[in-house]
């Protein structure tokens, strides 16, 4: 392969566009590939202290998605720093770029947690204001340009270390949002979170989830989030990372040319374990076939 | 992709399916099975191991849903994709060994007395199992064990003093696992149970299958699915 995968997104190169979305990947898929191969991973949604997740059915199968109500079920950010981070750095000297994916229920929480995170050797932080499986923060912040502007400049106030911010389809109008967070000084966006969505026993007459709703990733989504992306991109100058049930090379390149600087790659990861390593192998494919040197000379044509 | 070389239905809606190649596996480990090719059913299906040989493994399952309705079409020769092995399964025992298997839960239990039942370690394999209406397979399930114990429409966990073994593995219904470790004397017998849960991933990265357990969270599909039986918080 040349380097025609290579993207930059913003200052900082990935040696190709696929990154592993949050809560989808852990460095277990070791035993299907080696993970040097992947553009990037984005770590499970940490908070400052451990949490343990929510109760009762927590993923449920949908046409062409999964429902899954997490709840952001983590080992913190001390034991993420103890016995992830060498894993991950190992990788990062391999050329993959290490994303740590931020969480809070509080304002102070966050700051506390990138606090936690700035001395160490990451790549960026991916703020997650769209989770809408908790019940206090989470998605709450990424729901209105008001309540996300005052985060994201409270965070940028407290990291040098390049941020990006994740953002909610559920929110008032996701490219107000997105002109925010660029307006406070993010340096790139990464699109959509999950649709909160909802499902019903008929049997037992009770919402499936404890939380009664959950959110919905997977193939169902994708034309959906591909328009969010095609108008936040319309609209905002920083980088942004597509996301929403991308399953294979062609869903990638869609995502490009509706003006991705790369994708991430979530629920595919559940429907094959080697998905990541496909979807770069067709992107290439694509790009050999159609005698394309850069993706660079796609993004954003549509 | 894997061949199918049979894919039988043992009684209404429970299969027998056997894949051609060489597999990899342990008693209690799992394997994930796409027997479709589009993203719909989107997840693989969680299956235990329920027998290993050189060039095929096999798994018995019962059609629940739409993935298992899926696979029970499949016939010979058809394709089907398989990832794993999965999971942690049963510990090596030793001395006197009792296997419990209730309904579907028998699936992992004849791996398991296969490898033990020619195992210099073991003294005997009893192998104790409950059904709720016909029993299936209890041909296979003699030949790998000193005693074999069926019941059809009653509580199997009522048939075995768990306390006249070293080891007991136990795979079924969370009723019936409980009514096991219940009756533990644990000085003497280690009981581990095999749990199932809904799983996203099989690998432990989606956190969609954790269990609460004496340890804490426990994920079932890469900290199990086997267990010590005492440390299971049962719902």
């Amino acid at each position: 392969m040349s380097n025609r995968l290579e993207i930059k997104f913003g200052n900082i190169i990935f040696k190709n566009p696929v990154v592993t979305a949050s809560g989808t990947f852990s460095l277990d898929y070791e035993q299907h590939f080696n993970l040097s191969q992947l553009g990037g991973i984005c770590s499970k949604g940490l908070t400052r202290y451990p949490r343990t997740g929510n109760r009762g059915i927590r993923i449920w199968e949908t046409a062409s998605g999964i429902m899954n109500s997490v709840g952001l079920e983590n080992k913190g950010i001390d034991l993420f720093n103890k016995q992830d981070l060498p894993l991950l750095k190992k990788l990062k000297e391999q050329g993959v770029r290490i994303i740590a994916n931020i969480n809070g229920s509080t304002r102070e929480e966050y700051i506390e947690a990138i606090n936690h995170l700035n001395k160490e050797e990451i790549d960026m932080l991916e703020l997650n204001i769209s989770c809408p499986n908790v019940k206090e923060g989470g998605m709450y912040f990424g729901m209105t340009s008001s309540t996300a502007r005052v985060l994201v400049r409270q965070v940028r106030a407290v990291t040098n270390l390049p941020l990006i911010v994740k953002l909610s389809p559920n929110g008032d109008d996701i490219v107000q949002i997105a002109q925010c967070c660029e307006e406070e000084g993010a340096d790139g966006l990464s699109l959509v979170n999950t649709f909160k969505a909802m499902v019903i026993d008929i049997d037992r007459r009770k919402p499936v989830f404890d939380n009664i709703y959950a959110g919905l990733s997977g193939p169902a989504i994708k034309p959906i989030a591909l328009r969010m992306v095609h108008e936040v991109c319309q609209k905002v100058s920083i980088p942004v990372m597509g996301m929403g049930g991308v399953c294979n090379g062609r869903d990638a390149l869609e995502f490009i040319m509706a003006g991705a600087s790369c994708v991430q790659v979530g629920t595919a990861n559940f429907i094959h374990p080697h998905s990541c390593l496909k979807i770069i192998a067709e992107i290439d494919d694509f790009l050999e076939a159609a005698g394309i040197q850069s993706l660079e000379e796609i993004r954003g044509i549509i | 992709m894997a061949k199918i070389i049979f894919n039988r239905e043992l009684d209404t809606g429970i299969y027998h399916i056997k894949i051609a190649g060489k597999y990899k596996g342990a008693m209690g480990q799992f394997y994930m099975l796409r027997g479709w090719e589009s993203h719909h059913p989107v997840l693989g299906r969680p299956l235990s191991i329920f027998d290993l040989e050189s060039e095929s493994i096999s798994f018995i399952y019962k059609v629940v849903g739409e993935g298992t309705h899926l696979i029970s079409r499949l016939k010979e020769s058809d394709d089907i994709e398989l990832f794993g092995p999965y999971g942690k399964g049963f510990p090596p025992p030793k001395g006197r060994v009792a296997l419990i298997g209730g309904g579907m839960g028998i699936a992992p239990l004849y791996l398991a007395g296969r490898e033990l039942f020619f195992d210099s370690e073991i003294e005997v394999v009893h192998i104790y199992l409950g059904f709720k209406e016909r029993a299936i397979l209890t041909d296979l399930f003699e030949k790998v064990s000193h005693k074999l114990v069926i019941v059809t429409g009653g509580f199997i966990s009522q048939k075995i003093n768990i306390n006249d073994y070293n080891y007991v593995f136990a795979c079924g219904s969370e009723e019936m696992m409980k009514a096991v470790v219940q009756q533990g004397n644990y000085g003497k017998t280690q009981v581990f149970v095999s749990l199932e849960k809904r799983m996203g991933c099989g690998v432990g990265a989606c956190l969609s299958c954790t269990c609460q357990t004496a340890k804490g969270n426990q994920l079932t599909c890469k900290d199990g699915p086997v267990f010590p039986g005492e440390d299971i918080f049962f719902e």
